[in-house]
């Protein structure tokens, strides 16, 4: 069944491996000429649009993404997504007559889609709307794919996935509960300058460490704010994490030892830099509790953190 | 003895400006039309003008469907605000252009803008904690009231550090707006640093400018303002060509020199300020039009006013069809178009005459 292809594809993705991915992708895209043959798009003459990565991520982990046909910029994963679907731009920046233009039947709205005057617009001209809240814990997630099922008509399926979903979050929530000492942890946003942005308390950064079993030492601060060097050093993070950049470079930890503000800290004496996947890491969907599971593996290497053995479920 | 040699310049001039105003009333007329019927959506001609003549006639029987709704909801106040914003901010950088006696006079020199912007970006800051209540009841309000108030109170307390006994200095208004303007930057600054990731965005995107939201509502708070202005500014062209001989001669010359300060910053204060809580921080226009215009058909405003007018009102609605239509059906900012589409041209203008600062 091309449901089941769908999801087998969509495990493969779920570890942030760029390079696997692209071929992912492209091994998906191959397979694109067998999509009319594909029931999910046969079936029903649905024309979603979605704004909201995470929407799209649900959507194609339901197998369901031929109902869709066009996707705001953050709708990155699977990375087909903005490649078979129109980009209808940034999830905060939408156009009315753009959505429109796709001639859509469901148009899914995350929290703070915007602006409020376009989805006015959409409202005014009758198409359905269906807004969906985001959320930074694992009940967050799992009403949100529940939600999601709901609005597309798809409530079972979309029922099995959060049920999973929950069970992965339990299974990590037991890992978890066997951290004796807890590390402490600086996600960095970016360097702009030598001047670090980072993941300060009520940020999905502040959400995936505390799920990965760290402590936030950034937690003084709200959101992503600079924080001074010298705040940086009293806070003697035992690891620094960073998004993987897709295409640059990125920081090395020679690079990021060396600035003061960081030369002190006790990550700097383990050279404890860790790179992942933006979007894993952050997007707060089904894969997030993989991603705080790899987090957590990073964060404490030396306890050999077990895979989920959810995860491997198709 | 200036001032006849002014009259013969002016005089000189007046027919080539006339056939200008007639040209480029036609070009802008044409512009909107293609504007109205280019965009995401494709709707054939003939439906949009059906649409359109059906409006007109009052006639509902053809007014069904998705496509009416784009032209009629979306796409004619779109339009429309786009010539009233363009000519409003061109108009404002005209005057203040005349106003200062200095071509790098813009309209954000009166605060306008920057108090505006610092306005805005306290609504969508600090909206969500203080006006949690009021926001619900006008949650589209809230913003572009705020933007356009905070416009008219920083012109006003300019206004009233510039005036000493019942006169105005435009140099000590420059100044004084120089530093209001750095002091509202530093607040919207602090706004910023405040803000969360979504305030962040949200103001990044408003302070580039947008005409996507345009609705009738928006367009009849908007329109009462800046076509009297509009209508209006013809009153100040004089006044402003005696001002290019300096303030003593022009006031020798019995123009209200104070009269004509006084109204200027008022029409640029509204103007702008209705501009900016329309559609964000259009950046460009204001300055760059006024300049084009001069160039073309020299200083006298009896032709620079109504021409920059229609130039801003060209340029913006142009630059609306290139946002909505280059990446669509997403959207860009109209800031951005405004400016790349808007120097170039500038520039390749300011290489072709030898004489470039001689405006």
């Amino acid at each position: 069944m091309s449901g089941s292809r769908d999801q087998t594809a969509y495990s493969g993705l779920m570890r942030p491996n760029r390079r696997e991915l692209t071929a992912t992708a492209l091994a998906l895209l191959g397979l694109g000429g067998l999509a009319p043959l594909a029931p999910a798009s046969a079936q029903t003459s649905e024309r979603i649009v979605v704004a909201g990565g995470v929407i799209t991520e649900v959507i194609y982990a339901l197998g369901l993404q031929g109902r869709v046909v066009g996707v705001d910029s953050t709708s990155q994963f699977p990375a087909d997504a903005l490649k078979d679907k129109a980009n209808i731009g940034y999830v905060r920046a939408l156009s009315a007559e753009g959505v429109l233009s796709l001639k859509p039947t469901l148009v899914m709205l995350i929290d703070g889609a915007g602006p409020p005057d376009a989805v006015s617009l959409l409202n005014e001209s009758g198409v359905k709307l269906a807004r969906i809240s985001d959320g930074l814990t694992p009940d967050g997630v799992v009403t949100k794919i529940a939600a999601i099922g709901a609005a597309i008509g798809a409530a079972a399926p979309a029922e099995r996935l959060a049920a999973q979903t929950r069970a992965r979050f339990d299974e990590l929530a037991a890992l978890r509960s066997g951290i004796t000492k807890k590390r402490r942890v600086l996600f960095v946003l970016s360097l702009q300058n030598g001047r670090a942005l980072v993941g300060g308390r009520n940020s999905s950064a502040d959400g995936i460490i505390a799920l990965a079993g760290g402590i936030n030492v950034a937690d003084a601060i709200e959101g992503y704010k600079p924080m001074t060097d010298e705040a940086i050093a009293a806070a003697a993070p035992e690891m620094v994490l960073m998004m993987r950049n897709s295409s640059a470079h990125n920081t090395t930890p020679e690079e990021l030892f060396a600035m003061p503000s960081f030369s002190q800290t006790p990550a700097a004496n383990g050279r404890r830099l860790v790179h992942m996947d933006g979007l894993y890491l952050l997007g707060f969907g089904p894969r997030t509790p993989m991603a705080a599971r790899d987090l957590m593996a990073a964060i404490y290497p030396e306890a050999a953190i077990p895979a989920l053995k959810t995860a491997a479920a198709p | 003895m200036t001032s006849t040699a002014l009259t013969t310049l002016i005089a000189g001039r007046r027919r080539v400006g006339l056939l200008a105003v007639i040209g480029l009333s036609l070009a802008c007329l044409l512009l909107a039309i293609v504007a109205i019927g280019q965009g995401a959506i494709s709707i054939p001609p003939g439906r949009v003008a059906e649409i359109l003549m059906a409006r007109l006639t009052g006639d509902t029987t053809l007014l069904e469907g998705r496509d009416v709704l784009v032209v009629l909801n979306i796409r004619l106040p779109r339009v429309l605000l786009g010539l009233l914003v363009g000519a409003g901010l061109a108009v404002s950088g005209a005057l203040m252009q005349g106003l200062f006696r200095n071509p790098l006079a813009d309209p954000g020199l009166v605060g306008a803008s920057s108090g505006a912007a610092l306005a805005a970006a306290a609504t969508i800051v600090l909206g969500d904690r203080f006006l949690a209540g009021t926001m619900m009841k006008l949650p589209f309000a809230a913003l572009p009231m705020g933007a356009f108030c905070g416009g008219l109170v920083a012109t006003l307390a300019l206004y009233l550090i510039a005036t000493r006994g019942g006169r105005t200095s435009v140099a000590t208004m420059l100044l004084a707006g120089v530093a209001l303007g750095a002091l509202a930057s530093a607040l919207t600054g602090l706004l910023a640093f405040i803000s969360d990731d979504r305030q962040l965005r949200d103001l990044t995107f408003w302070s580039l400018g947008s005409l996507g939201g345009a609705s009738w509502t928006k367009l009849s708070a908007v329109a009462p303002i800046i076509l009297p202005m509009l209508l209006l500014m013809p009153l100040l062209a004089r006044g402003l060509n005696g001002l290019m001989l300096g303030e003593a001669e022009a006031y020798h010359l019995g123009i209200p020199v104070q009269r004509i300060k006084a109204l200027a910053i008022l029409f640029v204060a509204l103007a702008v300020g209705a501009s900016v809580a329309s559609a964000g921080l259009v950046g460009f226009v204001g300055i760059v039009v006024p300049h084009l215009i001069r160039l073309s058909v020299g200083p006298d405003h009896r032709l620079l006013l109504p021409l920059s007018a229609l130039g801003g009102a060209m340029l913006l609605v142009g630059a609306d069809i290139v946002a909505r239509l280059i990446v669509a059906p997403a959207e860009l900012p109209i800031g951005i178009v405004t400016a790349t589409i808007g120097a170039p041209f500038f520039l390749w203008l300011l290489l072709r005459r030898s004489s470039v600062l001689d405006v």
